[in-house]
């Protein structure tokens, strides 16, 4: 189905949007969330996507993650038209190509570091031996050697974070997607995240894309995208921007 | 793969809800044991009531004088039989082994200062062929015996126990109906008979003996029933044919009348008998079907409950890239491991109360493999059958909804 091809091509964004709007209800009722929204992504990116909330920040997230298809315009992963897949299809896109982490954590309960850590890898079909040096490894990446065989309740909130971002590039994903990835954690715990995701970036070469309200963690990416009434506002690479 | 990755997925998970998971089984593993359970109570007390039936001695035709067949009908006066009517069978019917005439009488038997009241039987040696009996000691009584109406006597182990416990009665001499009778003999015991009459409270002499000293006044020459062993090759019907035509025609029946004896023989009762078990069987079976049923709507209910209480594992599952499939996949596997080893619990139950309940009420345990196979694989596709609905209802779900449930 999906082709790697397309991310040789260096002149291809890695993920770009054309003229996006998303329409939620119809008739009276009908409110749209995106109002034509055009942007691309480079490899190597670090994008914080800003707004108030209903701005549309949440439904550029979900189309970006392939969670969800515009209602019109174009959305191309590696050059590959997202809008014209089916569930499946943009399920198996997500396996392969995309990694998620959300404001709340959404490790599963009861079940160890390790076990979580694993769960897109058995979706892969990976065998046992692999499957636990790998998830080891996305651990000792996140510094939490040690506490592998934890379950979350015996782990604090960056640590459980740390375990969902673990859990998010475990499969080595093209794309890093980060809904609020602080929004449950006191500034302390948010600045080591922000440190270890700016870390996932510039040293891994993982392009993220976080979805934020707080201006503070915005200032961690090298590019913000602002949101305002369903349409971007503003664009800003962080090195266009005197400190 | 995929397979058994939804297999360690539901393992996980039952293992995450292991008090839960037990519970949810509880209707499976009670609706499995009590299947197996009934089955196997049933198919002892046929196999009981079969064994008992065939001791009375395997192709066994039973004639009686009168119509005795309906109950609730007076039996009427019938000529008994006499002991010519024994050489006429032997004679006059094919197929027939051996044929033992039989009278009966009780009467008050006593030993030193040990008495007891029981059923005093002249009969032939041919009784011993035709009833299936073996010996524990000694021997039986000889046809010179028989002949010459010599008193000696063949005790049953209940009358043995009463008058003699543990000693031999060998050689000793025994009182009834102010005759005094040798024993020369003691039968195996045979337990209780299909009926619930005790086989063993007997004590058999030759019928000359009987008639000349037991036997009232009146019923000297009578003969109260003919017990005809038929050989293996023979259908026992054409016996009963043969004999009853035989016994019309010796008591001298006009075509217009009716039989005044009736002729039975010992496997229609143990069909007739083993076949009533059998439906009781079935029934009780079928009752506790429905509790295996009403088990499978217990395993749908936490189903339901648990994709509800999931819902955001279950988005977090389609985020990462899970297929509806898988989830469907994981949740059916989920059902059916869960009723699978319901199943497996209430073969475990089923085998301690068959085996318990079979010893207490001296059944013996016929466990049929078929049932338990049948049980088990029911369990499993209870599974099936009530896990799709909630699976389905996972694998649909939108992972953004899912996703924002709390």
């Amino acid at each position: 189905m999906l082709k790697r091809a397309g991310m040789t091509e260096a002149a291809t964004a890695l993920i770009e949007l054309r003229e996006v709007t998303k329409t939620y209800g119809s008739g009276v009722a009908a409110f749209q969330a995106l109002k034509g929204v055009s942007f691309a992504i480079q490899a190597g990116e670090f994008v914080a996507v800003m707004g108030p909330s209903g701005s549309g920040k949440s439904t550029v997230m979900n189309i970006l993650g392939c969670l969800d298809v515009p209602t019109a315009g174009e959305y191309l992963f590696l050059g590959e038209h997202v809008e014209t897949l089916n569930r499946d299809q943009r399920a198996l896109l997500r396996r392969h190509y995309l990694g998620f982490v959300f404001q709340g954590f959404n490790l599963l309960a009861r079940t160890t570091a390790l076990e979580n850590v694993e769960l897109p890898l058995l979706y892969r079909g990976m065998a046992v031996a692999e499957r636990h040096a790998k998830a080891r490894a996305a651990l000792d990446l996140v510094g939490l050697i040690g506490w592998e065989h934890h379950t979350p309740a015996e782990l604090s909130g960056g640590q459980q974070q740390r375990v969902a971002i673990a859990r998010a590039i475990v499969t080595n994903p093209t794309l890093l997607l980060a809904d609020e990835p602080t929004g449950n954690l006191d500034t302390e715990r948010s600045e080591e995240i922000m440190a270890l995701l700016t870390g996932l970036n510039r040293e891994h070469g993982i392009t993220v894309l976080m979805v934020t309200h707080e201006a503070q963690m915005a200032r961690h990416a090298s590019r913000t995208v602002h949101f305002v009434d369903g349409l971007v506002h503003s664009d800003t690479r962080a090195d266009e921007v005197p400190a | 793969m995929m397979f058994w990755n939804a297999l360690l997925l539901a393992i996980r998970e039952i293992r995450r809800n292991l008090m839960r998971a037990s519970l949810t089984v509880l209707g499976i593993v009670i609706g499995v044991a009590a299947v197996i359970t009934m089955v196997t109570l049933g198919n002892g007390a046929t196999e009981m009531i079969t064994a008992q039936v065939s001791s009375l001695g395997s192709n066994l035709v039973i004639v009686r004088p009168g119509q005795r067949m309906t109950p609730g009908q007076p039996a009427g006066w019938a000529p008994a039989f006499k002991e010519d009517d024994v050489g006429a069978i032997l004679e006059g019917v094919n197929g027939v082994r051996a044929v033992a005439p039989v009278a009966s009488r009780g009467s008050t038997v006593s030993y030193m200062t040990e008495s007891v009241f029981t059923p005093v039987t002249g009969t032939s040696p041919a009784y011993q062929e035709v009833g299936n009996w073996k010996l524990a000691e000694g021997r039986f009584f000889y046809d010179s015996e028989q002949r010459a109406g010599r008193a000696v006597c063949v005790l049953g182990q209940t009358v043995k126990k009463s008058l003699f416990s543990n000693t031999s009665p060998l050689g000793e001499k025994i009182r009834f109906r102010g005759i005094s009778c040798e024993v020369v003999g003691v039968l195996l015991s045979k337990g209780q008979s299909a009926m619930g009459q005790d086989q063993d409270d007997i004590i058999l002499l030759p019928l000359k003996a009987y008639q000349r000293r037991v036997a009232g006044r009146r019923s000297r020459q009578d003969v109260g029933t003919l017990m005809i062993s038929v050989r293996d090759d023979v259908r026992t019907d054409k016996v009963v044919k043969d004999v009853t035509a035989l016994m019309r025609e010796r008591r001298s029946l006009a075509p217009n009348e009716s039989d005044n004896f009736s002729v039975f023989d010992t496997k229609q009762i143990a069909e007739t008998l083993s076949s009533t078990t059998r439906i009781l069987t079935a029934l009780l079976g079928a009752v506790a079907a429905v509790s295996l049923l009403v088990g499978g709507i217990g395993i749908m209910n936490i189903m339901l409950v648990s994709v509800t209480e999931r819902t955001r594992e279950i988005g977090t599952r389609l985020a990462i890239g899970a297929l509806e499939n898988e989830v469907l996949l994981q949740f059916l596997v989920e059902a059916v491991a869960l009723s699978s080893f319901g199943g497996l619990l209430g073969i475990l139950l089923a085998l301690l109360a068959s085996a318990g309940l079979a010893a207490a009420m001296g059944l013996p345990l016929v466990l049929d493999l078929q049932i338990v196979l049948l049980a088990f694989c029911v369990s499993a596709s209870i599974g099936v059958l009530f896990g799709f609905v909630p699976a389905r209802r996972a694998a649909r779900l939108d992972p953004i909804e899912a996703l924002r449930h709390e």
